[in-house]
């Protein structure tokens, strides 16, 4: 996989287009003001920092069930959903805390969700698994591997008839592309041209399969073939690259051109979940993909582009971990639901 | 009053509720030109269009899993899985996802999603396509189990899970499409979790629901002769379940036969009779008695498949052992 993450092509930033897997795609990153670079540095901070907190959490038994990090893949979830609009939907995983803050959720309250306060977003009933914030277009994290994708490919139908020049971008690991319903829906959608990006995170493991073991191709994007659509693979730790390259297919989706397929290669740097002793991956493995951090990677490119200084940079890290404080603060005075509330919400 | 199909019935329900709601579409196999498998959908490709009326793929995970999708973007779809027993495919989107999506996101989004479907035997299909699965569905908090007998319950009653903001499962049964029964010409809706007496009666009451309805009221015809008067108790929805006019029926008569199609074993049949012997135990005047199909696979041959389902003469066998 590192090897291969050596292979994609990509050319100077300077000549305005990315040659991304054999895709040349416009370099739109470029365009965007430095306000927006800044805030998506900033969102990949309070991911990694909302993560360390929740682990922080489960190591102290707070956590009630269990949790799927994120740390390490921040550049997919900030990179693809920066690319779209706030009024695009979004459908998550299990893994899904840094797709629901990249969409827009408020830390306060998905804290609380964690610790299973009223307060919550689903008043303590989902937990992390079940996170949804629907007023920022989030559909919901999925406590099941690939349950969202056919979801998704439904609210791609609403967009396609109904609420036209609206998209759907759909997260699923690597695990849920050998799912049945991965198929239909995939099938489904093309055939249709829904206008769903149908993001791959492949973090090569799932649950403690390696990919190489799960899967008789060496890239997931090449299923794009059995459904007739685009799609590629591309280094899910470049937030540039994610991002260039989901606007581009978000132009393409929102033209009625149908959907995308892309593969996004990344790492998880914890577990599968709390219980996770890893026997099935060396450390030296993990240290490799650490290397490869997408955050100091990419403040180093908005310093050497000039649209940040070293000092700022800390201070945007130091605000985060002020919030997160707060986050926990909220949380933890927060109450617990009254059992008297368990059989409401279970019919409207 | 005029009479139609159940079939017909179908049709006239969607047609009434597609022209009232711009949100309402259908989705599933061969419901195009085809007209679905039991032409309940007959001439609604032309009418609507392909937006409206969605043909798709044999993919049934993804039948359901777009309903849901549109249904909690604003939508209000009808996804057919052609037989009960292809509901296997689709269970995850069903049971872990529709059922569920409300409650684990604490009241944040409802699947108003409608899934059509229908089960049974009698036709010779065999184990894959005849089975009565309902049990599986009631079982399942979130869900709603609508099972109309009648063309004036199945009209009524589809067109209440329409306008329902939760996933309601909407089982017919393939022996009953073709049978006519009055419908009027002025619209209706039936509520959910409303009993109806189809017969009334003092020595005894029979639960019975979809099909069975039909053999019970059989049953009840020829037991009038002896003088013995059967209350035909059809649920129509099993979840919402109408308890109140159960227990009331059961006062009345001071006896339960309960009728089901689906195999005893872990069936609502046993969750009625726990249900009554909890709370109407005092009003009883002998145990309660079911007769339900075997615990076997649907078989192919004729006769054999017959022997796995309550008749008439089974239903007046336990009748008169009730009385006795």
């Amino acid at each position: 996989m590192v090897k291969k993450l050596e292979n994609i092509e990509k050319r100077e930033q300077e000549t305005g287009y990315m040659i991304i897997d054999g895709h040349k795609i416009r370099n739109y990153f470029k365009e965007l003001d430095p306000e927006i670079k800044i805030e998506m540095l900033k969102k990949m901070y309070e991911i990694r920092h909302f993560e360390d907190q929740t682990e922080q959490f489960i190591i102290r038994g707070q956590i009630h069930g269990t949790c799927h990090l994120y740390v390490g893949e921040e550049a997919t979830a900030v990179g693809a959903i920066y690319a779209v609009e706030k009024k695009d939907y979004i459908t998550s995983t299990h893994r899904g805390h840094g797709h629901c803050i990249a969409k827009g959720a408020n830390i306060d309250i998905m804290m609380a969700e964690l610790l299973g306060k009223k307060t919550g977003y689903c008043k303590g009933k989902g937990g992390s698994m079940h996170i949804a914030d629907v007023t920022s277009g989030n559909l919901g994290a999925n406590g099941i591997v690939g349950g969202s994708i056919d979801i998704a490919t439904g609210a791609g139908l609403t967009c396609k008839i109904k609420e036209k020049g609206k998209i759907v971008v759909c997260f699923f690991g690597d695990g849920a592309a050998n799912r049945g319903n991965f198929h239909g829906a995939l099938n489904m959608a093309s055939i249709w041209d829904l206008p769903v990006i149908y993001i791959c995170e492949n973090n090569i493991y799932g649950m403690s399969m390696p990919v190489k073991e799960a899967f008789n191709i060496s890239k997931i994007s090449d299923r794009k073939f059995s459904y007739g659509i685009e799609g590629l693979t591309i280094d899910g730790n470049n937030l540039v690259e994610v991002y260039n390259t989901a606007r581009h297919f978000a132009d393409y989706c929102r033209a009625g051109k149908g959907p995308v397929l892309i593969e996004c290669l990344t790492y998880r740097w914890k577990g599968h979940s709390k219980s996770d002793a890893q026997v099935y991956r060396s450390r030296k493995e993990v240290k490799s993909w650490m290397e490869k951090d997408p955050i100091p990677g990419y403040r180093k490119f908005l310093i050497d582009d000039g649209v940040l200084t070293e000092a700022e940079g800390k201070k945007l890290e130091v605000e985060v971990v002020e919030e997160l404080d707060q986050a926990v603060k909220f949380a933890e005075e927060s109450p617990f639901p009254d059992p008297g509330t368990v059989e409401e919400d279970v019919y409207a | 009053m005029r009479e139609i199909e159940y079939r017909e019935a179908i049709r006239e329900a969607v047609i009434e509720e597609m022209d009232r709601d711009p949100k309402v579409f259908l989705i599933g196999e061969d419901i195009g030109k085809y007209g679905g498998a039991f032409r309940a959908y007959k001439g609604l490709l032309e009418k609507y269009g392909p937006e409206r009326v969605i043909n798709t793929p044999i993919s049934e995970a993804a039948i359901v899993g777009a309903g849901i999708g549109a249904a909690v973007t604003g939508y209000r779809p009808i996804s057919e899985l052609m037989f009960i027993d292809f509901t296997t495919l689709a269970m995850d989107q069903i049971v872990n996802q529709a059922a569920k999506i409300r409650y684990m996101t604490g009241d944040n989004l409802n699947v108003p999603l409608v899934i059509r479907t229908q089960g049974g035997a009698g036709r010779g299909v065999a184990a894959q396509h005849s089975q009565s699965l309902e049990a599986w569905f009631y079982h399942v908090p979130g869900l709603k189990v609508v099972m109309p007998a009648t063309s004036y319950d199945v009209k009524g009653l589809l067109k209440t899970a329409v306008r329902d903001n939760n996933p309601v499962i909407f089982i017919e049964h393939k022996m009953i499409y073709l049978n006519k029964g009055p419908v009027p010409e002025e619209e209706y809706l039936i509520p959910f979790g409303v009993a109806d007496i189809k017969r009334e009666g003092s020595d005894v009451t029979i639960f019975a629901y979809s099909n069975m309805v039909f053999k019970s009221l059989e049953a009840a015809a020829e037991l009038e002769k002896e003088g013995i008067g059967c209350e035909i108790f059809d649920p129509r929805t099993l979840v919402p379940l109408d308890e109140e006019a159960l227990i009331k029926s059961v006062k009345k008569t001071g006896r339960l036969v309960i009728v089901s199609e689906a195999c005893q074993r872990g069936s609502i049949a046993s969750d009625i009779c726990a249900k009554i012997n909890q709370k109407a135990f005092d009003y009883l005047d002998a145990p309660v008695k079911i007769v339900a199909g075997l615990n076997t696979p649907i078989p192919y041959n004729s006769t054999l498949e017959q022997a796995c389902i309550p008749h008439k003469e089974n239903i007046i066998g336990a009748v008169k052992e009730i009385l006795l």
